[in-house]
């Protein structure tokens, strides 16, 4: 039967394994999966944003303003290919995306394992929802910061790091922080693949043991107490940033 | 200095100019008046490319700044734009506000650029303000901030657009004066203006826009003490009274 004192036994007899095999993986796979989702999402942001439009010359001998022709002069492939891979990373399943990467990745590249197919699939994820925290926290600076600063002979590259970067980086820092929490949640179902992280380690305890309540009600804590922690964290950070 | 030649330019659907020839001389002051949504703002800002027109050309120091071939950011280095909304940098000290543009742009040394804009910022008062958040200024401040900020690229040509439109009575003042000894020291100025005395006082020329079209222009007198155009006595006759 469920019982407190078991819950009690089971953390003194197994809290290495829940601290060590189980959020030890749990935190590197997050920030494996946060670390390369902003330098892949950086890229995707900016991509999105580009204004390379190769067909661009069209316009100039479209003077009946055909729709069509316009269209294709004012189509950016970089741009385009950006928000297709954002498109479908956020309108499939976490869960899918880890089946794919985990069949796949042995078949092209029998070198890496399971875990760290599994840490480019949730760095892969990351990339998509990261894109769209850089692009909508570079959007939300006013558009007359731009102007400001072009109005002033700033080109676009400068324009950027000096001037909308830095406020943009107010709105973009909070919410990775934030990513980074869903991250840790998401990562539970990388234990469909046994990789080791907080949910394997509750599958591990649970078979050792058959208290599965008791270790899920362990692993919950384990979980609430690192993202309230972050959260809060997160939150004392993001008013520093507002008060300066 | 500035001439524009059959200038159009539209918004979707929406016809904003429709052929606009001007001309701006050196040391000129055009304040450029009219009823909200005739076009002002796009025209200046098609001055200095921040909008790309339709069609038409226009001349800035003999170039076509309309041309692709042209490097813009180098014209608008030239050209001192001042926003309604002062648009200043919050990030930035009130005096890095200023050296921004200069250190980044023309690759001025730090020192010789601050040194620069204490002189510039003593100028319009703002000296004791130099090291603080640009953000604790009060919006008189701000476009105070904002002019010099123009002028430390030291522009040919300074474009206003509603200067004093976002300020608190109280406040519009400071900033006028401040337009006005820029002005008075030879300052080729396009000035768009609510204040019609302001624009009386330092205008030499003013041009009256509505629908997208100059529908009347001359002397401050020939204005705004006897307007041709019906238009143009009808919207003066609602703003002035
Ligand atoms: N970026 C834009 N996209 C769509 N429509 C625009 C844009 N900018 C201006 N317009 C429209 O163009 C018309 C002219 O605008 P403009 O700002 O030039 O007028 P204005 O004479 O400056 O008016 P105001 O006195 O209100 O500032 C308005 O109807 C405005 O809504
Ligand atoms: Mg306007």
């Amino acid at each position: 039967m469920f019982s407190f004192e078991n819950i009690i036994m089971l953390w003194q007899d197994y809290w290495q394994i829940f601290i060590f095999e189980g959020l030890k993986y749990t935190l590197i796979l997050s920030a494996i999966a946060v670390f390369f989702g902003v330098i892949f999402g950086s890229f995707i942001a900016f991509g999105r944003m580009s204004d390379i439009r190769p067909f661009k010359i069209i316009n100039k001998y479209n003077e009946n303003n055909n729709a069509i022709l316009k269209a294709v002069a004012n189509f950016n492939p970089v741009s385009f290919i950006c928000e297709v891979y954002t498109e479908v990373i956020r309108g499939t399943p976490l869960l899918l995306q880890l089946y794919f990467f985990v069949f796949l990745i042995p078949k092209v590249l029998p070198f890496i394992n399971q875990f760290n197919a599994v840490a480019l699939a949730l760095s892969f994820n990351s990339a998509a929802y990261v894109s769209e925290l850089f692009r909508s926290g570079i959007q939300a600076v006013d558009k007359g910061q731009t102007e400001a600063a072009r109005s002033l002979g700033m080109n676009k590259t400068q324009t950027m790091l000096r001037v909308i970067l830095p406020q943009a980086i107010k709105n973009i820092l909070p919410a990775v922080g934030n990513e980074f929490i869903a991250i840790i949640k998401e990562t539970s179902m990388a234990s469909t693949f046994f990789v080791g992280d907080l949910m394997t380690s509750y599958l591990v305890v649970r078979g050792a043991t058959y208290l599965a309540l008791e270790s899920l009600i362990i692993i919950g804590v384990i979980y609430l107490v690192v993202t309230f922690t972050l959260s809060k964290l997160i939150g004392k950070y993001e008013r520093k940033l507002n008060s300066k | 200095m500035i001439q524009t030649v059959d200038l159009y330019k539209s918004f979707g659907d929406l016809q904003v100019l429709k052929g606009i020839n001007e001309h701006v001389a050196p040391q000129e002051v055009i304040s450029i008046i009219g009823p909200s949504g005739g076009g002002k703002s796009t025209f200046l800002r098609c001055l200095n490319m921040l909008e790309t027109p339709d069609s038409g050309k226009i001349f800035f120091e003999g170039v076509d700044i309309t041309s692709e071939k042209v490097d813009i950011d180098l014209h608008r280095q030239k050209m001192g734009m001042v926003f309604q909304h002062f648009n200043v940098f919050p990030h930035l000290s009130v005096l890095e506000n200023v050296t921004l543009a200069p250190t980044v742009v023309k690759k001025i040394a730090k020192n010789e650029a601050t040194e620069q804009a204490m002189e510039l910022l003593n100028r319009v008062g703002l000296a004791e303000k130099a090291n603080e958040s640009a953000t604790s200024l009060s919006g008189g401040q701000k476009q105070r901030l904002a002019i010099v900020r123009a002028l430390a690229m030291e522009p040919d040509v300074m474009l206003f657009d509603e200067p004093t439109s976002a300020l608190d009575p109280e406040m519009v003042g400071e900033v006028l004066d401040v337009i006005k000894g820029l002005v008075k020291n030879g300052m080729t100025s396009v000035i768009v203006t609510h204040e019609m005395g302001f624009a009386k006082e330092v205008s030499d020329r003013v041009v009256f826009m509505d629908g997208g079209i100059v529908a009347e222009e001359g002397t401050p007198d020939e204005v705004f003490n006897h307007p041709q155009n019906p238009r143009t006595k009808d919207f003066l006759g609602k703003v002035l009274y």
